[in-house]
């Protein structure tokens, strides 16, 4: 009778549940080894390349197989996920800040930034506006942007690690470019986001609705992402605008030490790291629009991600865990500028 | 929400006053109304889907994730059927056939996930399973962590055998005292509950056993709620009348209870089904978007759907358009579904129109 | 035993026994777990989280929204259900068999085709840029119109404002009133409609004195449902709404949100202030479910009694 198959199916899946649970300890052969890189928004189409890459280098190198999976959301988000157990081998987040945050929770050492050369981010980028064809609204730089006219994507820094560097970014044009108070800067982040029409949760939904749904007269954005729109949709003839100074953005990568310490993954996600800065790397990373740390390459992909005056995050808020509680934590700066209503 | 007898108009050969243009018009905005608010979307999905070609669409549907994300769906989908099922038949079976003090408020109880938001269903066991969480693993070396646990979780068991003894539930059993002792018991393991070790660890949130949970969460009530009435309806007489014909349990069970509500249970299970299949919120907060690993196919659907090429919108759509021939399949069966219940319940009951 | 009620039914204690345990570890423990999260806060923390502006406005916002929802359903739903149990017409089976899609169909779907249909661009949408802050409706309704100027303003953007939620709210919920008026629509017995008429009743007076008090119970249930499945959407809002925090952030996206902030001075993520926000939610919800229970009872003694 049909009752005799509910409970034979209902038996068959609870093996199957139970073997499929065991998810980050698969008995997998010594020749075939999985590591997972939790990392942000823009991110996917880059380490879709360089996972391809790092897998073919790794073959060669030790005859192992490995697949990097990827996982991709806001920043923050990720780093609540592998906080919250999300088993990453390796966290390739938007900021310091984050990964931090995964630190403080003993997940990494707490040197972990000095591991790696260039405080651990092997790629740069930078923040940058996109604006409609033939840029109608005329929009050349900070200032433009503040118009009452002007209507603006960009992601929520309370999510988007992107979004934050946009803060940081329009800030420092304030405070730290034109040496104005802070008042100030407050006043003209506080304009900005009075014309933001749309505040996704992460980059990627940022640019979609500019690019999908159209809203917006302006896109701040990562410049990575604003040049992937830009070949991505070239019937909409999307222009890339340079302001006269933006943030550098330097979105560091970390080992995730209690995972590959469980996972006994240590040697494969080190040399996947390593890899980032290798040259083969670096060249993909400029030909996906990131900017490379390697000096050749920076020079190789020069006409596409030109040269632009830049401030650190250190000349705006020192470092990431001041900027965080300034601006982004309860009651801080962004939180001020929503409260007046 | 039973949909009885909605086919032809039960009054056929009564007078309809109705006036002329109150009837056109209200054809006329029915009409409208169903085309605006749910053939409109319906073709847009198909529509847009096809936008780029099939060939796209073919690539969309065979892409590794996106059939991954469908063998996730479907493995969650089982597993809350399953499961829910089970609990359905029991909670009909003693809410409709047996009197017991509280039964409003286990009805309400029961009703209790409909209402909660999807996120929140998600967030719960979160922080029930999370690393941080209640249950979730803990340091090592906190035995003191662990002893309180277990202690503070048994005296919730001991509050909730107390509450349950005031209500009056526990005189139905025979040995009240073994129904306490076994709940606290349960609270006190929930409480000392941790994995063995790091190497056996079973990873609940972020992988297949949370989106079980989540997914059972939310499509809680569904077979119970359809269940209840068609017990209900048809009254425990056949039942009763085999139990003095010499029935054992099992056989009464097998034989003249699943027969009768056949058609319900099927209903249940399909309206569970597609709450299932659909589910979104819940599973976006405790699954870690792993794509190829977490992904389910609504989930796939929205990482897609956020990519800003052409092609790849066109892809959520189309998987969005394999969705919809879920659902509509899933409106056909209903509609059979529905039929053959009515036609159960006229055979059955006493209300059935001479 | 006192009370035990002796039937000749058998199963009792395990079916209920099964019940509760099912109950509990599936639903209250977990729910319960919020709570025991929520009061890692002090009664302090947990006001100032739950009664912060960008929350309050989140809590309003998907009121209001599943209100005007759940209204419009109503009025529309009892015009549709209507048609579909009294009158004949082409179609009328397929039409019928549709109104349950939106049961059947996953709200990720629902969101972003709606999202697509009501954009700019959309089939729906191309025509809707009256609606706009730029076109005459929306102007009227700014900062800058006469409505806006001398009561209060409206956003009402077709796509991405408040109007947007409502309108995909109001998918949500099509099923529940009309299916809930159909059977009672149905069933209203054809002597006392023709009694009426015979004792010299309008049809407008037979429609409120003695078909509209039956369907009454029904009709309000169907509402109080669609308004339940309002106030906890998620999967489709989020595509169409555009998330600015105090205008069109619902509150499941604030707590979504909070999981995702980190907190300087504790070094955690904000599970507490989340919890705390779901707690609110779940105790709304839950009052929610009450009133509808007990509107169901309190109707139902006004039911017409069988002639």
């Amino acid at each position: 009778m049909w009752i005799r198959g509910l409970l034979l199916l209902f038996i068959f899946t609870t093996i199957l549940l139970a073997g499929c649970s065991n998810t980050a300890r698969d008995v997998r052969s010594a020749a075939e080894v999985e590591i997972v890189n939790v990392s942000y928004d823009p991110t996917r189409e880059l380490y879709q390349e360089i996972n391809k890459a790092f897998a073919d280098h790794y073959k060669e190198k030790t005859g192992k197989k490995v697949t990097v999976t990827q996982s991709h959301g806001g920043s923050g988000a990720q780093a609540r996920a592998v906080i919250d157990g999300l088993k990453a081998d390796v966290v390739t987040l938007g900021l310091a800040g984050d990964i931090e945050a995964v630190a403080k929770k003993g997940l990494i050492q707490p040197d972990w930034e000095k591991r790696l050369p260039d405080h651990s981010s092997p790629y740069t980028s930078t923040i940058v506006f996109v604006v409609r064809a033939g840029n109608p609204k005329q929009i050349k730089d900070w200032d433009d942007l503040v118009r009452t006219d002007v209507k603006i994507i960009t992601p929520n820094p309370k999510t988007s690690g992107g979004a934050r560097w946009n803060f940081l970014a329009a800030w420092g044009y304030v405070a730290v470019h034109k040496k104005a108070p802070e008042a100030d800067a407050k006043q003209f982040v506080a304009k900005i986001y009075r014309n933001t029409v749309k505040l996704d949760t992460g980059a990627r939904g940022a640019t979609q609705s500019f690019v999908k749904n159209k809203l917006g007269d302006v896109f701040i954005s990562w410049e990575n992402e604003a040049i992937l729109a830009q070949k991505e949709v070239p019937d909409q003839k999307l222009e890339i605008v340079y302001p006269s100074i933006s943030i550098l953005a330097e979105p560091p990568v970390a080992l995730v030490d209690k995972t590959v310490d469980a996972r006994d993954t240590r040697v494969v996600a080190e040399a996947y790291l390593n890899f980032l800065y290798s040259d083969e790397a670096q060249d993909i990373i400029g030909r996906n629009t990131y900017r490379p740390r390697n000096p050749t390459y920076q020079q190789k992909y020069a006409a596409q991600l030109p040269p632009i005056k830049t401030f650190t995050i250190r000349e705006v808020a020192g470092d990431w865990t001041q900027a965080q509680q300034k601006f982004f934590g309860d009651g801080g700066v962004f939180d001020q500028i929503y409260r007046v209503k | 929400m039973r949909n009885q007898d909605t086919g032809h108009s039960p009054r056929g050969n009564a007078v309809r006053k109705d006036p002329w243009f109150v009837r056109w018009s209200l054809i006329a905005f029915t009409m409208g109304f169903i085309s605006v608010m749910i053939i409109g979307p319906l073709l847009n999905v198909f529509v847009q889907g096809l936008e780029q070609g099939l060939t796209v669409v073919g690539q969309a549907v065979s892409h590794p994730h996106a059939l991954h994300a469908l063998q996730l769906t479907v493995i969650a989908t089982v597993c809350a059927v399953v499961l829910n099922v089970t609990f359905g038949v029991a909670a009909a079976w003693a809410i409709a056939r047996f009197r017991f003090a509280g039964k409003a408020f286990l009805t309400a109880l029961i009703d209790l996930p409909f209402s909660v938001s999807p996120v929140i269903a998600g967030l719960i066991f979160v922080l029930l399973f999370g690393a941080y969480g209640f249950i979730g693993p803990l340091e090592l070396g906190s035995v003191a962590q662990r002893s309180a646990n277990a202690a503070s979780f048994g005296l919730i068991g001991l509050a909730l055998y107390w509450l349950v003894s005031k209500i009056g539930l526990l005189a139905w059993f025979r040995r009240p005292w073994i129904v306490g002792a076994g709940l606290i018991l349960a609270f006190v393991g929930f409480g000392l509950l941790r994995p063995v070790s790091e190497v056996q660890r079973i990873d609940i949130v972020f992988a297949l056993p949370g989106i079980v949970l989540a997914t059972t969460f939310v499509t809680f009530p569904f077979v119970a709620r359809e269940l209840i009435p068609v017990m209900e309806a048809i009254g425990p007489e056949e039942e009763e009348a085999s139990r003095t014909l010499g029935a054992s349990a099992w056989q009464m069970f097998w034989h003249v209870t699943l027969p009768n509500i056949k058609w319900g249970l099927l209903y249940g299970v399909l309206l569970c089904n597609a709450r299932a299949i659909g589910e979104f919120g819940a599973v976006s907060v405790v699954s870690g978007k792993l794509a190829g690993r977490t992904d389910t196919l609504p989930i796939h659907v929205e990482k897609l759907y956020q990519g800003f090429s052409a092609v790849q919108t066109a892809s959520a759509f189309a998987i969005s358009a394999l969705l919809c021939g879920l659902a509509l399949l899933t409106l056909v069966f209903k509609s059979f579904l529905e039929w053959k219940n009515r036609q159960q319940l006229l055979a059955t009951t006493s209300k059935g129109a001479p | 035993m006192p009370g035990h009620k002796r039937t000749a039914l058998p199963g009792f204690r395990w079916s209920l026994g099964y019940t509760l345990t099912y109950l509990c570890v599936l639903v209250l423990i977990p729910l319960a777990a919020c709570f025991a999260k929520a009061s890692g806060l002090t009664w302090e923390q947990f006001w100032d989280v739950v009664t912060d502006p960008i929350a309050v406005a989140a809590y309003k916002l998907s009121f209001v929204t599943s209100l005007i929802a759940a209204l419009l359903n109503a009025v529309f739903g009892l015009m549709v259900a209507w048609a579909l149990v009294l009158y004949e017409f082409p179609g009328k089976k397929l039409l019928d068999a549709l109104i349950d899609l939106p049961l059947a169909l996953p709200t990720a779907v629902a969101g972003i085709t709606f999202a697509n249909l009501y954009g700019s661009e959309g089939w729906y949408g191309q025509y809707l840029s009256f609606l706009e802050p730029d076109g005459f409706v929306g102007h009227w309704f700014s900062a800058n119109g006469w409505f806006g100027e001398n009561l209060f303003t409206v956003d009402t953007r077709a796509r991405g404002g408040p109007l947007s939620i409502v309108i995909v709210l109001m998918f949500v919920g099509i099923p529940f009133v009309i299916r809930s008026v159909q059977p009672v629509l149905a069933e209203i017995e054809a002597e006392q409609e023709e009694a009426a008429a015979n004792l010299g009743a309008s049809r407008w007076q037979t429609f409120r004195y003695v078909i509209l008090p039956a369907i009454l119970p029904a009709w309000l249930t169907g509402f109080a449902l669609a308004y339940a499945r309002g106030l906890g959407e998620y999967g489709s809002v989020i595509f169409v709404a555009d998330g600015i925090p105090g205008e069109t952030l619902i509150p499941p996206v604030l707590i979504v949100s909070k999981l995702d902030q980190f907190d300087q001075q504790r070094s955690a993520f904000k599970y507490e202030e989340a919890a705390a926000i779901a707690v609110v939610l779940l105790t709304i919800s839950f009052l929610t479910l009450v009133a509808i229970n007990l509107l169901e009872r309190w109707t139902k003694r006004f039911e017409p009694t069988e002639v």
